[in-house]
């Protein structure tokens, strides 16, 4: 083995286990950026130790107690009689802890649990939603800060900042590491869930750059998702924005012609989509619904459904999805649901009536500058024959978005109708 | 990167698999679960239950198992992972769980990428 493949499978080794270390650490001393330091430092233990003596049985155990030792270290290292003082009393408490941990064959069962504080901490509302992003693909993805960078298109700086300053943050106001208590858990979770699907819909949709899709950032997002789904397994609006995803992420295959130009859903080869994906969505889809209402996540999730279903874009159950998207709206009011509720009722019920809607939203100040307002009311009035409004729209559109790939779409779009 | 790993068994002592082994088999897969690794699994029946449809002197022949072959495939699982090691680190947990906790197993796992959207996009 080269020391490049040995790297490889440290890193994979840390893949796999950095956040329930990191998690099991800040329960222990209480800090979630030092305990990222602590588990940096035994990363580094191992990329020097493992490749001379081979990856140890339990890679994981060797991690956190490696950095547990470095923790004892840094304690003592502290020289001033009075931090000595203060420490003293968790340094014990500590000590007697780790004591038992190491004793405690059933370590596992606390796993759990300390994920799930290091989930909600990380995306704890005292922070901006860019902070809980960077911090939660850290803590809790195991991704470096350029690899961060790199996924968000920002300078790696940026990212460093945006996460020191967000470990600061829940440091000066002294959020305390644990699950949130019943009454804010609904706040809490709906933090997380926004977190993840924001995660998931810079990956999707990508906002800037040249890049229609960003799948790794999918990837991330869904296995955030399972991992979620794992440790609340009877919450249902965890398992609807899991199937929201798994649906969303089951076209990417479809989604990109070969050119690197975007595919719209009703062009879309729909025998490429990726079934295993759809399965396990709709399955999701199934386990929320038997714990209880549909959410919105659960809702969104069961419009994606009525897509994956329909074996053709004619097959699609468009009376559904807007009876659906009527739920949503219902359910968190926003101008975007609207204006996708004018798309479904375009379909169910003609274009005259979406469009109908979509002018209802012509004044809404949270829809300017919105790219897919003009869209869907080009696309309307192009299946209404207004070919020279639909040019128009389309053209405004593509001065509207700021990805590359849609805007060409857009333009493609315009021309068509004749502009 | 998806892979599938497939379990393949050279040797085992005779009798049910020691309950122990079941137990850590479950829980290793409970762990790849909530990890997010696992997207799918199962242990399959032996291949006395199965069939095998072949190719063979220019026809199609349909054979009632079990197969001839002395390495019998037990399971098969499928993992959403980012690089082919975090797949091998997965796949030597579980090879290592029956090493540990059934003397006198042998057997292997085979590590083998599926095909993704990547393979079929345009040369960059």
């Amino acid at each position: 083995m080269t020391v490049a493949d040995s790297h490889r499978a440290v890193e994979a080794v840390w893949r796999i286990e950095s956040a329930r270390v990191i998690a099991t650490l800040a329960r222990m001393v209480n800090d979630i950026g030092l305990a990222e330091e602590l588990a940096q430092d035994a990363l580094v233990a191992a990329l020097e130790e493992w490749p001379r003596n081979g990856v140890p049985d339990n890679p994981g155990a060797w991690l956190t107690l490696t950095a547990k030792h470095r923790a004892i270290d840094q304690f003592r290292r502290r020289d001033t009689y009075q931090r000595k003082l203060q420490q003293l009393g968790h340094d014990l408490e500590l000590r007697q802890e780790w004591a038992e941990a190491e004793l405690d064959d059933h370590i596992d069962d606390h796993i759990g649990d300390d994920l799930l504080r290091l989930i909600f901490t990380a995306c704890h509302p005292a922070l901006p939603a860019e902070g809980r992003l960077a911090l939660t693909l850290r803590l809790l993805g195991g991704l470096s800060t350029a690899e961060i960078a790199r996924a968000f298109l920002v300078p790696e700086p940026t990212v460093g900042q945006r996460v020191s300053r967000a470990k600061r943050t829940l440091a000066d106001r002294k959020v305390p590491i644990e699950l949130p208590p019943p009454a804010e858990l609904p706040a809490r979770l709906a933090s997380v869930l926004e977190v993840i699907y924001l995660i998931f819909n810079e990956g999707y949709a990508a906002s800037a750059g040249t890049d229609w899709i960003r799948p790794s950032l999918c990837q991330e997002a869904m296995r955030l998702g399972r991992v979620l789904a794992g440790l609340m397994p009877a919450e249902p609006e965890v398992h609807g924005l899991l199937a929201l995803m798994e649906i969303q992420a089951s076209r990417i295959p479809a989604r990109t012609a070969p050119d690197g130009s975007p595919i719209l859903l009703p062009d879309q080869d729909r025998s490429r989509w990726d079934r295993l994906l759809v399965r396990r969505g709709l399955d999701g889809l199934r386990r929320a619904e038997d714990l209880g209402t549909l959410g919105p996540y659960g809702l969104q999730a069961a419009i994606a459904a009525c897509h994956a279903r329909a074996r053709t874009p004619q097959a699609t159950d468009w009376a559904r999805i807007a009876a659906l998207y009527r739920l949503l709206a219902h359910l968190t009011p926003s101008p975007i649901v609207e204006l996708n509720r004018a798309v479904a009722v375009g379909m169910a019920a003609g274009p005259e009536h979406g469009l109908a809607l979509a002018d209802a939203l012509l004044d809404e100040r949270a829809l300017r500058g919105y790219a897919h307002l003009p869209a869907v009311r080009g696309d309307l009035l192009a299946r209404l024959g207004r070919d020279d409004e639909a040019a128009a729209e389309f053209r405004r559109a593509a001065g509207l978005t700021r990805n590359a790939r849609e805007r060409e779409l857009f333009l493609r779009r315009a021309a068509q109708a004749g502009g | 990167m998806r892979y599938l790993v497939t379990l393949r068994v050279a040797a085992q002592p005779d009798g049910p698999p020691p309950a122990d082994l079941m137990e850590a088999i479950v829980k290793l897969g409970q762990e790849a679960t909530e990890s997010g690794a696992l997207l799918d699994t199962s242990g399959l029946a032996p291949s006395s239950e199965g069939a095998r449809v072949e190719v063979a002197g220019g026809r199609l022949v349909v054979s009632d198992g079990p197969f001839a072959e002395a390495k019998e495939l037990i399971s098969y699982a499928l993992y959403e992972v980012r690089t082919k090691e975090e797949a091998v680190e997965w796949a030597s947990r579980f090879v290592r769980l029956h090493h540990d906790l059934w003397p006198g197993w042998a057997g292997e796992a085979d590590v083998l990428r599926l095909f993704g959207p990547a393979d079929f996009a345009p040369p960059a």
